[in-house]
């Protein structure tokens, strides 16, 4: 069936098809701000240059060149279902920083800055007033602005930016950093560990829930900066946290890389939920330009911990990302929601990793691919029972929708069973939208844009579902945009 | 070993080459030079990720020489191999000792069409070797360079166009001796359209010495024409078998092949089919029954490179003890492949705590229009089902016998030839330690 070229989402009509007729990519505009930047290139010196410029302490910088070490005998690796012409490392500049930085209120904050954040559609005064979301902004890697600190002081969270944790809490950042990702990990993670700027540091303590969703926008900003997020998040005994975590990025011509570490521990009895709307620049509509996103992503639950992981991939030209659980301690549980849409020139290989190494440990893995244009969208999974993983339980599913014949969807499950109590399923299927859908929906008065709609809108359903009620709006908003043009 | 073997075609290189052509001899010598330059594969290269052939390729294997006629002691009574054939059918028998042809033991036949083996036809017919010899396997692993340096002898069917092959062909390859024993063995299948065939291959080692048998199938199906191969790897604790089967078919072909695999040390099938012609079918089916330290490798392909055409895959792993199954089944639909259906099934029990089982199904997707699905399980017996059997008086061991057996059933139904049923039945019934002779 033919189809026009735009396409909506039924809710929210005619805010969307003002968006999606306005432009080609929505959040595509570099702000002018005064950056603070180091020259391009990667050694031991500049590594040392980042962590003086960051005031950190000598283990940190001791940490950071045992890292160095780590990656320069490593190479990139190449296993991945994607082509890219190979970042040339020492062609960035790992250090950049909006020279005012410490503001005690908004007045002082850079004003252009303060539109940029506009234009995204996230005021930090609407924000502060209306939503109850504490927001950390991370612009080009040092964080302007945090809000709500006092109220999450009061029940004793620690949520602030990963240089200031460094500073604040050196203890805890000491005791926990690299102990889920170790800098040997692989290729990215070590370059992360080596040279990240900053990133969100977060510690729920014991028995505390998290009285609001934490949130962090991260925005790549000056041009040619790589950005080299640090996530660490901390669940304390029975605790409870839900993060949200969102990108944007301006549109850029040469490919910019990003290669962000995100460490989860929830410790016995507690749960995290990670979510994740992740719409880096995907190159215009000729494969031009785009992020590369290689991102290491991983959390490890002791006894009775639940780490849930959703996340909506729309942006990125290279996406490369498997966000994992190690189910460690007994009756532990691990989630992975998550959709993954690709257009254009685009190219997605992500999935998850489920550990199973505790008993009673259960995992779901719900994934939903979408390929359209020329792009390709792989799933690539691992589930392993490990032998003393008794009655482990997994469920996984992974479907691809195709629109286009020169699209491509790719599913690439590991399981491994090594013990005799263990089940696992998986299922996986790859069709295009059926066109008795269609029919039936066109039967009922909706034309075959809102059909489509309709129907790619109750394919993600069940991820959209997990996300927070903010997020999955915005989701629904991204998938229509970027879905724009690909059917027809 | 791998200098060993290919000093072992270097020297036979004058008598490979007085044997057959001259384009046939620089084939073989390009796909050893291969081999040289990649070696065995490690566990390192993807595709070898969960099969070590560390082991296997230890032992100091003797290279029988195909051009050294068999000699008294290698011959074999027909009453040692009766056991290893479906043997109250009438059919066309083809026997294979060392890898070297034994004409006693077979009957094959010239008349409307060529049951032979492929050690006289590159003499006999060079032309159609020339044009059909490792077209499939040129690009292909190590393992299947090494057959193409190496083998000699092997299965040649040629069946001409509207021709049906009026009973099946047994094929049956047997490794012997004092030593330990490595095989090559090569089949080249030729269907041309509108025929159809049916086979029943076997490999058995008669030694309590390790033989390791490697080989390769190349098949091709012309349009309209139909196949159904049906390999029974139920060998010896000390025989192992590494075996490349590549299927060409054209339109509105079908090829059927049933995989069982109930014994041998380690067994490695690719069993890789392209559908090239609108409308071809492939079904596959396998059945894996482990026990002891055996390992069970499964790798499947189905390349959708036409439209319209269909592949149904279903595979079945039941391990006990310490025995290890391996599934890897890609299904690849090429960019013009619309209106492709592809189905593929794998389930897996294990019986035992030291069992395990590693499984990746794999879609590969490049057209939109298509119906693709694949589904994946491990688990256990139904404690319920079993207790429903135990609680109408059947034993526990016939009541898992059974269970297992319903299990199985998806992979094994398709096979309507009532004395391989028989056959099989006796076969998986002894493997479980039943007798099953009334229940298939």
């Amino acid at each position: 069936m033919r189809l026009r070229r735009k396409l909506f989402i039924v809710s929210d009509n005619d805010k969307i098809i003002d968006e999606v007729t306005s432009s080609d990519y929505k959040y595509g505009f570099s702000t002018e701000i005064d950056s603070d930047t180091i020259e391009p290139g990667l050694s031991e010196d500049v590594i040392r240059q980042i962590s003086l410029k960051k005031d950190e302490p000598q283990w940190m910088t001791d940490w950071r060149l045992d890292a160095y070490k780590v990656w320069k005998e490593m190479d990139e690796p190449d296993w991945a279902n994607v082509s890219y012409s190979k970042p040339d490392f020492q062609n960035i500049s790992y250090y950049s920083a909006v020279k005012k930085k410490q503001y005690d209120s908004l007045d002082e904050v850079d004003p252009e800055l303060l539109k940029t954040f506009e234009k995204l559609g996230i005021s930090l005064d609407e924000q502060k007033r209306l939503s109850g979301v504490a927001m950390d902004i991370v612009v080009d890697s040092v964080s302007v602005a945090t809000t709500f600190k006092k109220t999450l002081k009061e029940k004793g969270i620690i949520f602030c930016s990963m240089s200031e944790a460094i500073k604040e809490h050196p203890e805890l950042v000491k005791k926990h950093l690299g102990t889920v990702i170790p800098k040997s990990d692989n290729y990215y993670a070590a370059l992360n560990s080596a040279v990240f700027t900053d990133g969100s540091f977060c510690y729920i303590p014991n028995g505390v829930r998290c009285p609001m969703e934490l949130s962090t926008y991260f925005r790549i900003n000056e041009a040619g900066t790589g950005q080299f997020e640090r996530t660490l998040l901390i669940a304390d005994k029975g605790s409870y946290v839900s993060y949200l975590e969102g990108c944007t990025a301006p549109q850029r011509d040469e490919n910019q890389l990003h290669a962000a570490v995100v460490e989860l521990i929830a410790m016995d009895d507690s749960e995290i939920k990670y979510s994740t709307v992740q719409n880096w620049f995907p190159g215009d509509s000729n494969g031009k330009g785009g992020v590369f996103n290689f991102v290491t992503k991983r959390g490890i639950c002791e006894t009775q911990a639940k780490i849930s992981w959703t996340q909506v991939e729309t942006g990125s030209a290279v996406t490369w990302k498997y966000p994992s659980c190690i189910l460690k301690g007994d009756n532990s549980i691990g989630e992975f929601y998550s959709v993954a849409l690709t257009n254009n020139f685009q190219q997605a290989d992500t999935g998850t990793k489920m550990l199973h190494l505790g008993s009673n440990t259960k995992s779901t893995i719900i994934s939903k691919g979408i390929s359209a244009g020329k792009s390709h969208n792989s799933y690539r999974g691992l589930v392993r029972m490990g032998p003393r993983a008794k009655n482990a339980r997994n469920f996984s599913q992974c479907d691809s929708l195709l629109m286009g014949d020169k699209c491509g969807a790719h599913t690439f499950p590991y399981i491994e069973v090594k013990n005799s109590t263990a089940k696992t399923e998986h299922e996986a299927t790859t069709s295009k939208i059926g066109e008795d859908q269609i029919f039936y929906c066109q039967q009922r008065g909706l034309n075959p844009e809102a059909a489509i709609a309709l129907i790619v809108n109750g394919y993600c359903k069940d991820v959209l579902n997990q996300l927070p009620m903010e997020f999955a709006v915005e989701a629904q908003k991204l998938l229509a945009i970027s879905l724009e043009g690909s059917v027809g | 070993m791998k200098d060993r073997l290919s000093a072992f075609y270097w020297l036979n290189e004058t008598q490979f080459a007085q044997a057959s052509s001259e384009q046939i001899t620089s084939q073989r010598r390009s796909a050893i030079e291969k081999f040289e330059i990649e070696g065995f594969p490690s566990v390192r290269d993807e595709e070898w990720k969960y099969t070590s052939l560390k082991k296997l390729i230890t032992p100091d294997y003797l290279f029988p020489s195909p051009f050294v006629p068999l000699d008294q002691e290698e011959q074999i009574d027909f009453n040692d191999i009766k056991q290893f054939l479906v043997n109250d059918i009438d059919c066309y028998q083809v026997v294979f000792i060392n890898g070297r042809y034994s004409s006693w033991l077979s009957e094959t036949t010239h008349t409307n069409y060529d049951i032979c083996t492929l050690g006289s036809a590159w003499k006999k017919y060079p032309e159609v070797v020339e044009s059909y010899f490792n077209k499939l396997t040129k690009d292909d692993g190590p393992l299947v360079q090494l057959n193409t340096g190496l083998a000699w002898e092997g299965l040649y069917i040629n069946v001409p166009k509207n021709t049906i092959v009026d009973k099946p062909i047994q094929v049956l390859y047997i490794s012997t001796g004092d030593t330990p024993v490595f095989n090559q063995t090569r089949s080249l299948i030729i269907l041309s359209e509108g025929s159809s065939a049916e086979i029943i291959e076997r490999h058995h080692s008669l030694t309590n010495h390790e033989t390791w048998t490697n080989a390769v199938d190349e098949l091709h199906i012309g349009s309209n024409a139909k196949i159904h191969w049906v390999k029974l790897q139920h060998d010896s604790s000390n025989a192992s078998l590494t075996q490349h089967s590549k299927i060409h078919q054209e339109k509105d072909s079908t090829a059927i092949v049933h995989t069982i695999s109930t014994g041998g040390k380690l067994i490695r099938n690719n069993l890789d089919f392209s559908l090239t012609g609108k409308g071809a079918e492939a079904r596959m089916f396998g059945l894996s029954l482990g026990s002891d330290r055996q390992l069970v490798d499964h790798h499947t392909r189905v390349d959708h490179i036409a439209p319209n055409c269909s592949s149904h895959e279903a595979y079945k792993g039941i391990y006990d003890e310490s025995s290890r199954g391996v599934f890897n089944g890609k299904i690849y639909v090429h960019i013009d492949a619309q209106k492709t259906q592809a189905y593929q099934q794998n389930n897996n029990l294990i019986l035992s705590e030291k069992a395990t089982v590693d499984t990746k199904p794999q879609l590969e997707i490049f057209a939109d229009d298509v119906k693709c699905s694949h589904g994946c399980t491990i688990g256990q017996l139904d404690e319920d089902a079993l207790f429903y059997l135990r609680a109408r008086g059947i034993r526990n061991k016939e009541a898992k016998a059974l269970l297992m057996l319903a299990f199985a059933n998806d992979a094994i139904a398709d096979i309507q030839h009532p004395s391989l049923r028989v056959k099989l039945s006796q076969l998986i019934g002894r493997k479980l330690g039943v007798d099953m002779s009334n229940a298939l």
